[in-house]
């Protein structure tokens, strides 16, 4: 009998341990909201909101400061619009090969070289772009800048292919195999059944992939802060230098600033203006995803 | 007019066939061709980088002077902030995920603590920088010291390990557990004795990756404080005299890998950069067998246990 009580007990102990380690992730959570908005919520003190959205100089550091966000969430667009020009392609023509066309031994080999693709550090690619990209690129661009936009976009866009790829696979290979069959006993080729039955009955978990691959690109940091140079303007030249959100934050935390100051507020501004964006594209990733899985099942 | 038709037909189907096989080609070039660059890039940075690695280039502090500079306190540093991560992460992510998966009973809440975690993956890395600087090093009081920075990349990675305990632990068919319960066994005995042991691999996998994830991992390091220019270890955790053991090197100041390669690229002169392609040599080689490991441990498991 008691050793029964005892043995309850451990039970709900060991319960309570485990349910305290899974309701740490909702406190990891709350504090990233909460130090985010104390820490960002006296610059709108100092600072007007109309200032803040309209104008489109960013000098924080400055004796005349200017605080036009607009300057960096160009910046930022701008080098996000890049590499999804070069993963939405080369995204799907990879996971359309590996899941339609590729057989069990080609995937074998290609799929772990993608995930090693993936674990390559950001600052090694951010070492390509400055280093490798940017000089080949400007034998092509003679006028393109030392610092630039288009290598940063480009190897973020490189970065995050893998990404894309599995994503989409899996939604591909969700699609069930009796649409395939009724496709191809109708005549269609491959490439037909491929992008006129596959594709379409998997569109929103191909759809739900490149969202959060946008909010994977708009949170990348290392890349931009070696290679995009570290100059925020507003505008959507590719050619020249830009700064984005995560490489502000990098460049102004990297020296010494004093808690308190409006330099350091303004790290925590550009965090909830990149967390709002990021969160927006993969709560609505997260939803199309989530109801794939439903229609699915 | 029945020939004219006919040979449109073949036409088309000859068509199709040929498209088929071009796309087939065309797949493999994309692929093989992503792999090309990245190894010629690879190549390249190892070029220039290889000739500068020797042994003084592990045991050589940071220098004014490229050619004496060194990454033994970048390559200490990254081992001990991994530890601290390691630690932190692995029975947190791992109880989580049974959690979820064994005990958690449907309702709101299992539901609220799933979307949260789904969304923390998607957090940006910076985004934990800069809450650990406002937290860890100046409410917590914890500085710019290895405990702050593996603490940050513990809460980075937790996502990942939750994730894959999950899926790992899901792939084990329910009969196990029936059985298990069938035996007279409790909850935790079968988590313990059979979830955990079958789903090891699984778990395991995930772990290497995020810890590969945490070593390469640079931004969050640089908002809470990491510095390049460190020209000592971190104190050493074993003493000759009483009381033997310390704990002061969680409080010490650290650089890792990652930061010191960015260092190196951002100067200007040319010399640092070749330090900055043989440290990302260095860490490309730490990532690359740690997910080498991954792969292989997977492999191993998915032979051992065929349900």
């Amino acid at each position: 009998m008691k050793y029964k009580l005892r043995r309850q007990l451990t039970e709900k102990l060991i319960e309570f341990i485990l349910f305290l380690a899974a309701a740490s992730s909702v406190v990891i959570t709350f504090f990233i909201i909460y130090t985010l908005v104390t820490e960002a919520f006296p610059f709108f003190k100092e600072v007007g909101f109309k200032d803040f959205i309209f104008e489109t100089e960013w000098t924080p550091l400055f004796e005349n400061a200017k605080y036009g966000i607009a300057a960096l969430v160009s910046g930022t667009v701008l080098t996000t619009t890049i590499a999804l020009f070069v993963a939405l392609p080369f995204g799907i023509i990879t996971s359309v090969f590996l899941s339609e066309y590729a057989n069990d031994k080609v995937r074998e080999v290609f799929k772990p070289m993608l995930e090693l693709l993936a674990a390559v550090p950001t600052v090694v690619y951010g070492y390509f772009a400055m280093q490798l990209v940017t000089p080949f690129l400007q034998k092509i661009f003679p006028d393109l800048s030392g610092f630039n936009a288009l290598s940063a976009g480009l190897v973020m866009g490189i970065m995050i292919v893998p990404y894309v790829s599995s994503l989409s696979e899996d939604a591909m290979r969700a699609v069930p195999q009796q649409l395939r069959e009724g496709s191809l006993a109708l005549g269609a080729s491959k490439f037909q059944t491929s992008f006129r039955v596959v594709i379409p009955s998997a569109f929103s978990g191909i759809a739900s992939a490149f969202i959060l691959a946008i909010s994977r690109a708009l949170g990348e940091t290392m890349v931009v802060a070696i290679a995009a140079g570290l100059e925020p303007k507003f505008g959507f030249n590719p050619l020249g230098p830009t700064e984005t959100l995560t490489a502000y934050i990098v460049q102004v935390s990297q020296g010494d600033l004093p808690q308190g100051s409006i330099g350091y507020r303004t790290i925590y501004v550009c965090g909830i203006v990149l967390l709002l964006f990021t969160l927006t594209f993969n709560v609505i990733g997260q939803t199309i995803r989530h109801r794939m899985e439903k229609k699915v099942k | 007019m029945v020939d004219q038709s006919q040979a449109r037909l073949m036409k088309q189907i000859k068509f199709l066939k040929a498209q088929d096989v071009v796309f087939w080609f065309v797949g493999l070039f994309v692929l093989a061709g992503a792999f090309l660059i990245l190894f010629a890039l690879i190549y390249d940075m190892a070029q220039t980088g290889i000739p500068r690695i020797n042994q003084e280039f592990f045991f050589n502090f940071p220098s004014r002077f490229a050619g004496k500079a060194g990454i033994y306190a970048a390559w200490v540093g990254s081992l001990c902030v991994v530890l601290v991560t390691a630690l932190l992460a692995i029975p947190l992510g791992v109880a989580t995920g049974v959690y979820l998966e064994e005990y958690a009973p449907k309702g709101w809440f299992s539901r609220l603590i799933e979307l949260n975690i789904l969304n923390l993956a998607g957090v940006p890395s910076i985004i934990y920088g800069i809450m650990a600087l406002s937290l860890f090093v100046y409410q917590f009081g914890l500085k710019q010291s290895i405990l702050t920075a593996g603490m940050t990349l513990g809460l980075l990675i937790l996502p990942i390990i939750i994730v894959t305990t999950r899926e790992a632990i899901r792939t084990i068919p329910n009969h196990i557990r029936e059985a298990s319960y069938a035996l007279g066994a409790t909850k935790w005995q079968t988590v313990s004795s059979h979830i955990i042991p079958y789903s090891f691999g699984g778990i395991m996998t995930g772990v290497v990756i995020a810890l590969s994830r945490a070593i390469g991992e640079t931004a969050p390091l640089l908002t809470v404080g990491a510095v390049a220019f460190i020209a000592f270890l971190p104190t050493a955790p074993v003493m000759a005299t009483a009381p033997y053991v310390s704990a002061q090197w969680l409080m010490d100041p650290y650089t890792v890998m990652p930061i010191q390669m960015f260092n190196w690229i951002s100067r200007p002169q040319e010399e640092f950069h070749v330090n900055a392609a043989a440290a990302g040599i260095v860490l490309l080689s730490m990532t690359l067998v740690l997910n080498a490991l991954a792969i292989f441990i997977r492999y191993r498991f998915r032979k051992k246990y065929k349900w």
